[in-house]
């Protein structure tokens, strides 16, 4: 059944969707950034030299115990409270019992049937709406270390020659957190997927408790995928791990979608089981089998006490909550009066903060926002990287704004200076004096033009002298001819009234 | 005459003082540390053939130790009450210079990089460790049987097992080759061995004394005590172990009880005592009984309130007990997969990590150790869980309740320690059950983690061999066990004239030779 099911054809995702009814479920984890451990007091280091970060504690040594790290507790209740979870008064860890080489214990301490956290929601924008994505639970457990799998085909530990693991990781502080089933997203499911992971690796980073880094590991994601004819009971679902990017996500889930209505079309049965995720092909394979499915017996830690934190604690925790992304999304839209599409375009872009920080740094909103949305962009865009990885600060592209609104830059000669700041000439102040792009710049240049307007216009000179202010504007133009349109009008303007004043 | 009368001791009546007069011997400088771990290593040269109580004698490190707190003592810097006292530690404890095995194959050879709490405070406290005492493979047994490397013997009668899981550290004390040692106590593996050694043995509130660096067995009933041959010896070496760590999460904040102080006044004048109804009758051996009914009417004749308290849930206790500690071991021992440490049996080249594990877990366990993980991973299944691991940890509230119930009538509690005498080595090799009664007085203090101790009541008239009396304190009341004891040990000395061990001449007729073959 296994060899036909694999030889069967996925149904395009639009056909599927529109015959099936997917749900989907997502089971997150997170390292935390705390300075040591879970369990010991070795530093959470990444990419340090193998095995150097480690203990009798997190290397499971015979006789040695662990204690708990007070600040993983505070950053887990940190994530609960974001998520608007119930905080437990009183819970416990559990060992998850497993055989495999990179457990130093052979059993994962991890939570079970109490977790820390319970019962939330997390709100997210995908396909122009909103969606509340229920949280089941948040948990704290230990990481394990890495193996590194050398020879063979795949990668794995299956036909390598030999493995070798590094420590360093085991014992790093790892939240999990579950969602509840989502239901009803039909065709937009694998965006509401990504939409969920996004924001959930945005509030961990606002939260200051990880660096959320997928490409890294300290973010892993699990997809779980169901789908089944609309109106029926849910289907099977499978569990997809090695899903290592945002856009990783959303393309497992629309995978597994096709693949399974493929399943469903030719009348079989979907298996429930582990599936693994490749980048490359963008297709899933199986893992382990429910036939091999591990009997974890979890039980509860015995070497640790039960975890009860003071209310008063958590009403500490909760007061010092930061501003969360969703809430400062909304301050932000408001005070920058941007339409929806363009905040979605900001964010989608990660170019929140650059937007933030260039108006922090005088900027006008919209014309911070033309210069990210549209100019910036485009280069990233040919570039081929982000607008974050620009080689161009939010300071400098106010200067640049305030200097084409000073009139000291036209936009033609603005978008040369941004040019000049990517390519590593400086800041735009130091562009404009190299490459002489000031709207004549100098004041005895300017003052030059000033003085030979007047003496060729005494007419209108003798009207301004007269308070006929307007009459300057004529003077204003004949500067301007005379410097072929690079000079600045308003310094220009001041000039003449100065010369002019009786 | 000097105040320890150590003074003119050589060698050979060095190693009869008590801990408490040797180190008031190091302390007055009528002898030197060096001198008593030379007389001590010596004894164990002597004797350990017979004995077979040590797996590891670290002569050059105890040396080192002893000239240690010798110049301590010249260069007048203060010593603590157990200075420069040899002491035996089970191999149970990491130890950063010697191998820690555990008894087992699958740790021999095994360098631990680090010292347990307990070594630790040891070092601190100016104990010297003359070595590491064999025991049951991982603390599970009764005999010392079950040890990969042999069994130790009774110092009392070689042919019968010391006791377990301690009996290494037991029959050290008892055939003195140290005045102290250190045991572990999860079912009764420091007061049963000290019982059928004639020694005084104590199982401290769980939580008292660091588990840190304790290999664990079962980690919710775990705890480290002192083994010696006097009350105070013990309450001594009790008080240099304990105390918070805070490596140890289930170690307790909470002042140390004043046990030296309690083992000092032997008085139990009003002192209400419970005699528990369900730990005696069918299944214990008669001299047993006799010599605990006359410790009873001995604590009655003291001025104790002597009265029969009934714990109904005990008879459960075994069965409980014999769910959650295979339930703890079977994950405790799950680390030893050959992968990081230890024995490695199997790699190839072709085998699969998965095969190395299995075939070093197999070759490098024992077949108790075997039985106990295979009966706990059972235990933890899903869908067996709730029926037995889930049903005894309820059992374990229930004793917990009878305890409490029973504290609130009396101050403490006293029952055989063991319902037999020490026997024969083989005897119950082959008889798992029978062997797990030998702790049935025993287990039900480690469910409820409170206090408990046994110290010598005579010897039952059919074998010549010691008993013991148990008493049980509620948790951090430890001093109540040692007070009652003391009042119990000075009685009976006083009645016999001389300390009960004197009378144990079996070793001494090894080593003169007169011990025959096949005995």
């Amino acid at each position: 059944m296994s060899a036909t099911a694999a030889g069967r054809a996925a149904v395009p995702f639009e056909d599927a969707v529109r015959r099936y009814e997917p749900v989907i479920g997502l089971e997150t984890h997170v390292e935390l950034g705390t300075a040591s451990k879970m369990f010991c007091g070795c530093p959470v280091t990444f990419g340090a030299a193998p095995n150097s970060a480690v203990c009798p504690v997190c290397l499971g040594l015979p006789g040695s115990l662990p204690v708990i790290n007070r600040a993983a507790i505070e950053y887990t209740i940190r994530i609960g409270l974001a998520l608007n979870c119930t905080i437990a008064s009183w819970c416990r860890f559990a060992r998850k019992n497993y055989f495999y080489p990179d457990m130093p214990k052979n059993y994962q301490i991890s939570q079970y049937d109490e977790p820390l956290c319970t019962d939330g929601w997390l709100e997210v924008e995908a396909g122009g709406r909103r969606w509340r994505v229920g949280i089941e639970r948040v948990h704290l457990e230990e990481d394990t270390g890495k193996s590194l799998h050398v020879g063979g085909v795949t990668g794995r530990i299956h036909g390598a020659d030999y493995s070798l693991v590094d420590y360093n990781r085991a014992g790093i502080p790892l939240v999990e957190v579950v969602t509840r089933p989502i239901a009803g997203a039909g065709a937009l499911a694998p965006a509401v997927a990504r939409a969920y992971v996004t924001e959930l690796r945005d509030l961990m980073r606002s939260l200051g408790v990880s660096d959320v880094r997928m490409d890294q590991g300290s973010l892993r994601c699990d997809v779980n995928t169901s789908v089944a004819p609309a109106g029926a009971p849910w289907g099977t679902r499978t569990e997809t791990k090695n899903v290592n990017s945002l856009r990783s996500v959303e393309r497992a889930v629309r995978y597994e979608i096709e693949r399974q209505a493929g399943v469903l079309d030719a009348g079989s049965r979907v298996i429930q089981e582990t599936r693994h995720f490749h980048e490359d092909t963008g297709m899933t394979t199986p893992g382990r089998s429910k036939e091999e499915a591990q009997d974890y017996r979890y039980f509860p830690e015995p070497d640790l006490v039960p975890v009860a934190p003071p209310p008063e604690w958590i009403a500490e925790i909760r007061a010092a909550l930061p501003e969360l992304p969703a809430a400062r999304r909304a301050r932000l839209q408001a005070l920058w009066g941007l339409p929806d599409a363009d905040m979605a375009a900001l964010r989608n872009a990660g170019a929140l903060d650059l937007m933030e920080r260039t108006v922090a740094a005088g900027a006008p909103p919209g014309q911070a926002r033309n210069w990210w949305l549209a100019e910036l962009a485009r280069r990233a865009n040919e570039a081929g990287t982000d607008l974050t990885a620009l080689p161009v600060t939010p300071e400098q592209v106010a200067r640049v704004i305030e200097l084409v609104a000073s009139g000291a830059l036209t936009h033609r000669l603005a978008r040369q200076v941004i040019d000049g700041v990517l390519a590593g000439e400086g800041s735009p102040d130091e562009v404009v004096a190299a490459r002489g792009l000031a709207v004549v710049g100098g004041q005895a240049a300017l003052a030059a033009a000033v003085d030979e307007a007047i003496a060729a216009n005494p007419d209108v000179a003798a009207k301004v002298r007269e308070g006929k202010l307007a009459a300057a504007g004529v003077l204003v133009g004949a500067v301007m001819r005379a410097t072929g349109g690079r000079a600045d009008a308003a310094r220009a303007r001041d000039l003449i009234l100065e010369r002019l004043a009786g | 005459m000097s105040a320890t009368g150590a003074g003119a001791a050589d060698g050979p009546d060095l190693v009869r003082l008590t801990a408490a007069q040797m180190a008031a011997a190091v302390a007055a400088g009528e002898v030197s540390a060096a001198e008593l771990a030379r007389a001590h290593l010596d004894r164990i040269a002597e004797t350990d053939l017979h004995v077979h109580a040590f797996l590891h004698v670290a002569g050059e490190q105890a040396m080192a130790a002893a000239r240690e707190v010798d110049r301590r003592r010249a260069a007048g810097e203060p010593l603590g009450p157990l200075a420069g006292v040899p002491l035996a530690l089970k191999d149970v404890f990491t130890t950063a210079d010697m191998p820690t095995t555990c008894a087992s194959r699958i740790l021999a050879g095994w360098q631990p990089p680090y010292d347990a709490t307990v070594t630790a405070r040891l070092r601190a406290a100016g104990v010297v460790i003359l070595g590491k005492t064999n025991m049951d493979e991982f603390a599970m047994g009764s005999s010392t049987e079950n040890s990969a490397f042999g069994p130790s013997r009774n110092p009392w009668d070689l042919s019968r097992v010391p006791g377990g899981s301690s009996g290494g550290s037991a029959a050290a004390v008892a055939a003195y080759q140290a005045p102290l040692a250190i045991g572990t106590d999860t079912g009764g593996s420091i007061r049963q061995p000290a019982a059928v050694c004639g020694l005084v043995g104590v199982k401290p509130t769980y939580g008292g004394s660091s588990r840190y660096g304790l290999v664990a067995f079962a980690s919710s009933l775990d705890t480290p005590g002192p083994l010696a041959r006097t009350v105070l010896d013990a309450a001594l070496l009790h008080e240099a172990i304990s105390g918070h760590d805070r490596l140890d999460s289930t170690s307790l904040d909470a002042p140390v009880p004043p046990v030296v102080a309690a083992a000092r006044r032997p008085d139990v004048t009003g002192l209400r005592v419970g005699v528990v109804a369900e730990l005696s009758g069918e299944g214990y051996a008669p001299g047993v009984l006799a010599r605990f009914r006359e410790a009873v009417d001995l604590l009655d004749s003291l001025g104790a309130k002597v009265t029969e308290v009934s714990c109904p849930h005990f008879r459960y206790a075994l069965p409980a007990y014999y769910l959650i500690a295979p339930s703890e071991c079977s994950s405790n021992l799950a680390r030893f997969d050959g992968m990081r440490y230890g024995l490695r049996v199997g790699d190839d080249g072709q085998a699969s990590a998965e095969e190395v594990m299995s075939r070093t877990r197999a070759a490098g366990f024992g077949p108790e150790v075997k039985r106990r993980i295979m009966l706990g991973t059972y235990a933890l299944s899903s869908g067996y869980y709730d029926a037995y691991y889930g049903k005894a940890q309820q059992v374990r509230t229930l004793v917990i309740r009878d305890f409490t119930a029973a504290f609130e009538q009396v101050d403490v509690l006293v029952s055989p320690t063991t319902p037999t005498t020490a026997f024969p080595i083989g005897e119950r090799a082959d008889d798992p059950m029978a062997m797990y009664l030998a702790d049935l007085c025993t287990i039900p203090s480690n469910l409820a983690g409170n206090a408990a101790l046994s110290v010598p009541c005579g010897l039952a008239p059919e074998d010549g061999l010691p008993t013991g009396l148990q008493v049980m304190a509620p948790p951090l009341a430890d001093d109540r066990v040692y007070q009652v004891a003391a009042a119990v040990e000075a009685a009976l000395d006083q009645r016999r004239g001389h300390p009960l061990l004197a009378r144990a001449s079996a070793l001494d007729r090894a080593v003169l030779g007169e011990q025959e073959e096949g005995r």
